[in-house]
């Protein structure tokens, strides 16, 4: 009796959560023109979301400042792990860490307020640029999150074996820690991605006029009212979610294989 | 030798720390005490604690902050402890995290779809004879959005607390004698505070800065530390008071990390 109620309680949580979701891409494919009475199935609104020229530059300037901002906010983080890992002084580290935890803390808006008025004061034209420099910005403490547990469980013995046995620097760094550390930097690339993806509170203050991400435009068009190419737009993008969550759990799967503490995903997010 | 080699990669990363962390919450401080026109001034702060309409306003943002918490914590506790319990425990966790990995702004758009006047909600509620109601721009339809985009936030660490618990506690309590009931009160809750801890602060923190829902699906009636900011910053461009909100939402934040700090000593 008591297991049933907890099955129920758990289904009925789960289906609160789907519902919105799952309610959005069903009207997707509703031959009307609104979020209510399905007249029928049809393609349409995809039609006219991949008409949609405007829409699909956007859907291209987003996956462009996602694969970008990623890429080189997991270089820098790799290696600012890879700084605090080498900092010997245990006061100095427990500093840097919090510094670097401040902007994973910190409140969107004040992320988003503190990175116009740099940006303002410096003179940088708002747009793609500022928009780029903030994701790379707020994505870099989380790929250090990543990665500096890996740096952490490695057999510091094995660095001196490979200095011992005539590696150089450079050596140890790419034979050695690069590629033990390599499912912590895939992860941390993974979430970088994601972050930047998902965000719409810091774009929305460092991005100025021209230019606009996927967040940005379905804010400007839900404020106007239903679309249903919005629909058929989350419908695609909960593909890509899902396709990203699988290579994203097979990743800390076999990264939880291969370290003797056990992680669980949960605390990979946020 | 090659811990300086480290250094020199790292360079990027330090002048990032500098640029993009230390710099902006200077400037933000500076920015609080300038008036329109860029001149120092400690007026803002002076508004804001003598109109009475910032301190109402911050008050009713802690207020909604703290409902939403409450929610979210009342929803996700006991579904975080079922979850601990079932086989495929992190497959269930996948299936939490899904939905927030669903752009926020397409869950917002989603409940305007299913709290419109003539919206699902409103169709069911008319079905069942209650008859349709206004939904959309209330207080409740903000607090149950927010509650819902942050429930996965809450459930995640409380779920991870619940599992790192050593099973033979449990044993050992049942063992003794408690009942299932005591057990959960004087052990499992007890040792999974340190999970509701963060989770308090995943959801409260955020909830106090959201301006985006307020706007769509609050329609500007609840207004938060995040929509003032907003509102100040691109709207009315004084940013001098907009620094100062932030400020505040700094001093907020800063307050919630505190209260529910790990009292424990010597923990991690």
């Amino acid at each position: 009796m008591k297991h049933k109620a907890a099955s129920l309680y758990l289904i009925f949580v789960f289906v609160v959560m789907y519902l919105p979701i799952f309610y959005l891409i069903f009207y997707s494919f509703n031959a009307g023109d609104y979020m209510n009475n399905f007249s029928g199935f049809s393609l349409e609104h995809y039609r006219t979301l991949f008409s949609d020229y405007r829409l699909m530059r956007i859907l291209a300037n987003t996956f462009i400042i996602a694969l970008l901002s990623a890429l080189f906010a997991t270089l820098i983080g790799t290696f600012g792990a890879l700084g605090i890992y080498h900092t010997r002084r245990r006061g100095t580290r427990n500093t840097l860490l919090s510094l670097n935890n401040i902007l994973i803390v910190s409140p969107d808006v004040i992320i988003g307020a503190s990175f116009l008025i740099l940006f303002t004061l410096i003179g940088m034209k708002l747009g793609f640029l500022s928009v780029l420099l903030a994701h790379i910005a707020f994505s870099i403490p989380i790929v250090v999150l990543m990665v500096l547990p890996r740096l952490n469980e490695m057999n510091p013995a094995l660095i001196d074996a490979a200095h011992d046995l005539g590696a150089n620097d450079y050596q140890v760094l790419s034979q050695i820690v690069l590629p033990y550390a390599w499912p912590g930097i895939l992860s941390g690339f993974f979430m970088a991605i994601t972050y930047s993806l998902d965000d719409f509170a810091v774009t929305f203050f460092v991005t100025g006029n021209g230019f606009s991400t996927l967040s940005i435009e379905i804010y400007s068009r839900a404020r106007q009212g239903i679309d249903l190419s919005i629909n058929a737009l989350s419908t695609l993008m909960f593909l890509v979610s899902l396709v990203l969550i699988v290579i994203y759990y097979f990743l800390s799967t076999y990264q939880q294989r291969g370290s003797k503490k056990k992680r669980t995903l949960g605390t990979a997010v946020r | 030798m090659h811990q300086t080699k480290a250094f020199n990669y790292s360079v990027p990363y330090y002048a990032w720390l500098l640029l993009f962390v230390i710099a902006p919450v200077i400037l933000l401080l500076f920015e609080s005490f300038m008036d329109v026109h860029g001149n120092f001034t400690l007026n803002n702060y002076q508004t804001y604690f003598s109109s009475g309409t910032y301190i109402r306003m911050t008050f009713n943002s802690v207020f909604f902050a703290f409902m939403v918490t409450v929610i979210t914590l009342a929803i996700s506790y006991p579904m975080a402890l079922i979850m601990s319990r079932l086989k495929h425990a992190q497959f269930w966790l996948m299936l939490v995290i899904l939905p927030t990995w669903v752009n926020l702004l397409l869950k917002a758009y989603a409940f305007i779809g299913l709290f419109a006047k003539q919206g699902t909600l409103n169709e069911f509620l008319t079905f069942v004879g209650i008859g349709p109601q206004q939904i959309m721009f209330t207080d409740g339809a903000f607090m149950a959005v927010a509650a819902y985009v942050q429930i996965p936030f809450m459930i995640m660490p409380i779920f991870n607390s619940l599992v790192e618990i050593d099973q033979s506690l449990v044993n050992a309590a049942r063992d003794l004698g408690a009942s299932s009931a005591q057990t959960l009160r004087k052990v499992i809750i007890p040792l999974s505070m340190n999970g509701v801890r963060t989770g308090v602060q995943a959801v409260f923190i955020p909830t106090l800065s959201l301006f985006m829902i307020t706007r769509l699906i609050g329609g500007n009636r609840v207004i938060t530390l995040g929509t003032a900011i907003e509102e100040h910053f691109l709207v009315t461009q004084n940013w001098g008071m907009g620094s100062t909100i932030g400020i505040i939402l700094i001093i907020a934040m800063a307050i919630t990390m505190y209260l529910t700090r790990d009292r424990k000593q010597g923990g991690k």
